[in-house]
C-alpha cells in the first residue's frame, strides 16, 4: 500500500487518481499507523511552504522517521520543495532537511511562476526515469525552487534559463518539482516506478 | 525551454459544454468530461473548465464534474466560475483541479488574489479577464464582469499589472470583441497586457485559424493560446495545432 500524506493541501486527490489509473494500491491519510505500515509513502503538495509546513505538522517528523528507515518516500512540488532544508517562500520555514539544499526564489528575470511544460534531461543513473528515455517533457507550476547542495543526491535538471532542479534522488529519498500526476501518459510511467521501487521494500 | 502551451477551454452549462460568439447565443458542444479526455489524450497540454452558470446550485454540480474529470484527465486543468471565497477554492483544488481563475469575485475584493496566493501558491490562481474595447476611449480596454455583462471602468491592462501586484501566477485574457468570432485573436490587448506584466499570460478569445495561434504566440506575446470553437466545431486537431507551430519555430510538448 503506498499512502498518499493528507494534510489539508490541495490537490492531493489527483495524485491518488493517477496511481489507481495505473493500478495500485493507494491511500489517502495522515493516519500514523497507516503511514508507519506504507510500503512507500508520497508527499504531495500545492500550497505555499510555509503554509504546507504548518499543515504537516507533526506529521513531518512521522514522515521522516519512516523515510530515514529505508521506505522510498516521494516528494511531489511542494512535497519535494520540503525534502530540504529551509525555504524563504513567504518568509523563512524549515522543511523536512532530508536533502542538503534551499528553496529559493526563480530569478526575477524568468517569468515566475515556472508553469507549463519543460523538458527534463534523465540520467540513466535515476530509478523514477527508467525505460524513459533521455529528455521527456514534464509538466512544473512553481515560483520557487530547490538549490540542491548534496553530495549523496542525484540529480536531474531542466533548462529554466539556468539548469533548474527537476528532480533528486537520495537513497530511498525521491522526488519531482514537476508533477508527473499532471505530465500525462510520461508522468504515469514515473508514478509506475516509484510504486515498483515501494514493491522492494516488501511491506 | 518552456513548451508554448495549447488550451481548450469547456465553457460548461447545466453539464454540458456550450461555446456562444461574445459570449452570447451559446450551441452545445458534448459532455464535458467525454470531451475533457478526449482532448486530454489528443494532445492537450491543459484544460480549462469554464462553470458559466455558477449559481449556488451549480457549484455542487461542478465540484462532481470536477471529481469525474479529474478521474480520467492526467494534465492539469483550471477551473473557474463564481469562484468567490478561498474555502471554495480549497474545494476545488482537492476535487482535483490544479488551478483556479476568479474574475468577478476578483474585481469586487482584490484582497481574494493575495489570500488565495498566500495559501495555495501563485501558481495556482488565475486571474481572469473579461475585457473589451472602451466605446468611448479607442485606445482603452475595460474590464467586464459577471460573465461580461457588467462593464466597469478599470482599465484591463491596468488590471493585469494590479493582479500581478496581488499574486496572481497567471493571467486568462479574453477579449469579448474577439470571441467566439474565429477572426482571430485581438493582437493589441493581448501585447498590451503581455508588455505589462511577467507572469504567464494566456490568450483568449477569436482562434479560428492554424494562424491565428502564431500571432497570439508571435505577435502578441502570449505563453499560451486558449481556444474553444476552433476544437469544438472546426474539427482541428490539437496535435495538428502543434505541428503547425512546431513547424513555423514555435516550441511545443509534441
Amino acid at each position: 500500500m503506498i499512502v498518499v500524506i493528507d494534510y489539508n493541501v490541495g490537490n492531493v486527490k489527483s495524485v491518488c487518481n493517477a496511481f489507481q489509473h495505473i493500478g495500485c494500491d493507494v491511500k489517502l491519510s495522515c493516519e500514523p499507523k497507516e503511514i508507519e505500515d506504507a510500503a512507500g509513502l508520497v508527499l504531495p503538495g500545492v500550497a505555499a511552504f510555509g503554509y504546507a509546513v504548518s499543515a504537516l505538522g507533526t506529521t513531518a517528523e512521522l514522515i521522516k522517521k519512516v523515510a530515514l528507515s529505508g521506505k522510498p518516500l516521494l516528494g511531489i512540488c511542494v512535497g519535494f520543495q520540503m525534502l530540504f532544508e529551509k525555504s524563504s517562500e513567504y518568509g523563512e520555514h524549515n522543511g523536512l532537511g532530508l536533502v542538503s539544499g534551499n528553496v529559493i526564489p526563480i530569478p526575477s528575470e524568468q517569468t515566475v511562476p515556472h508553469m507549463g511544460w519543460n523538458q527534463v534531461k534523465m540520467p540513466e543513473a535515476m530509478n523514477l526515469f527508467a525505460g524513459l528515455g533521455s529528455e521527456k517533457h514534464f509538466y512544473f507550476a512553481h515560483s520557487f525552487y530547490a538549490e540542491v547542495n548534496d553530495s549523496e543526491a542525484k540529480v536531474a535538471f531542466t533548462d529554466y534559463g539556468f539548469d533548474l532542479p527537476a528532480s533528486v534522488q537520495k537513497a530511498n529519498i525521491y522526488g519531482t518539482q514537476f508533477h508527473p500526476e499532471k505530465s500525462g501518459q510520461v508522468g504515469l510511467k514515473v508514478l509506475k516506478n516509484f510504486a515498483q521501487l515501494c514493491k522492494g521494500t516488501n511491506s | 525551454m518552456l513548451a508554448t502551451r495549447i488550451i481548450p477551454c469547456l465553457d460548461v452549462k447545466d453539464n454540458r459544454v456550450v461555446k456562444g460568439v461574445h459570449f452570447l447565443n451559446l450551441r452545445d458542444a458534448g459532455d464535458p468530461v467525454e470531451l475533457g479526455a478526449r482532448y486530454s489524450e489528443d494532445g492537450a497540454d491543459e484544460l480549462v473548465f469554464l462553470d458559466i452558470t455558477a449559481t449556488i446550485r451549480s457549484r455542487k454540480t461542478i465540484i462532481e464534474l470536477i471529481e469525474k474529470v479529474a478521474e480520467n484527465v492526467f494534465i492539469p486543468f483550471t477551473v473557474g466560475g463564481g469562484i468567490q471565497t478561498v474555502e471554495q477554492i480549497d474545494e476545488l483544488l482537492r476535487s482535483g483541479a490544479e488551478k483556479v481563475s476568479v474574475n468577478t469575485a476578483a474585481v469586487q475584493n482584490p484582497n481574494l488574489i493575495t489570500e488565495a496566493a498566500k495559501r495555495f501558491g501563485n501558481q495556482c490562481v488565475v486571474l481572469a479577464i473579461d475585457t473589451r474595447r472602451s466605446k468611448e476611449h479607442s485606445n482603452n480596454w475595460q474590464v467586464c464582469v459577471k460573465a461580461g455583462s457588467e462593464p466597469t471602468d478599470i482599465d484591463a491592462v491596468e488590471w493585469a499589472a494590479e493582479g500581478e501586484r496581488l499574486g496572481a501566477g497567471e493571467i486568462l485574457l479574453t477579449s469579448m470583441d474577439a470571441d467566439g468570432t474565429k477572426a482571430g485573436y485581438d493582437i493589441e490587448i493581448t501585447k498590451a497586457v503581455t508588455e505589462a506584466v511577467n507572469i504567464p499570460v494566456i490568450a483568449s478569445g477569436g482562434a479560428g485559424k492554424l494562424e491565428h495561434l502564431y500571432e497570439a504566440i508571435v505577435d502578441g506575446g502570449a505563453d499560451a493560446v486558449l481556444m474553444a470553437s476552433i476544437t469544438h466545431f472546426e474539427n482541428y486537431t490539437l496535435n495538428q495545432m502543434k505541428e503547425y507551430l512546431a513547424g513555423r519555430g514555435i516550441p511545443v510538448n509534441l
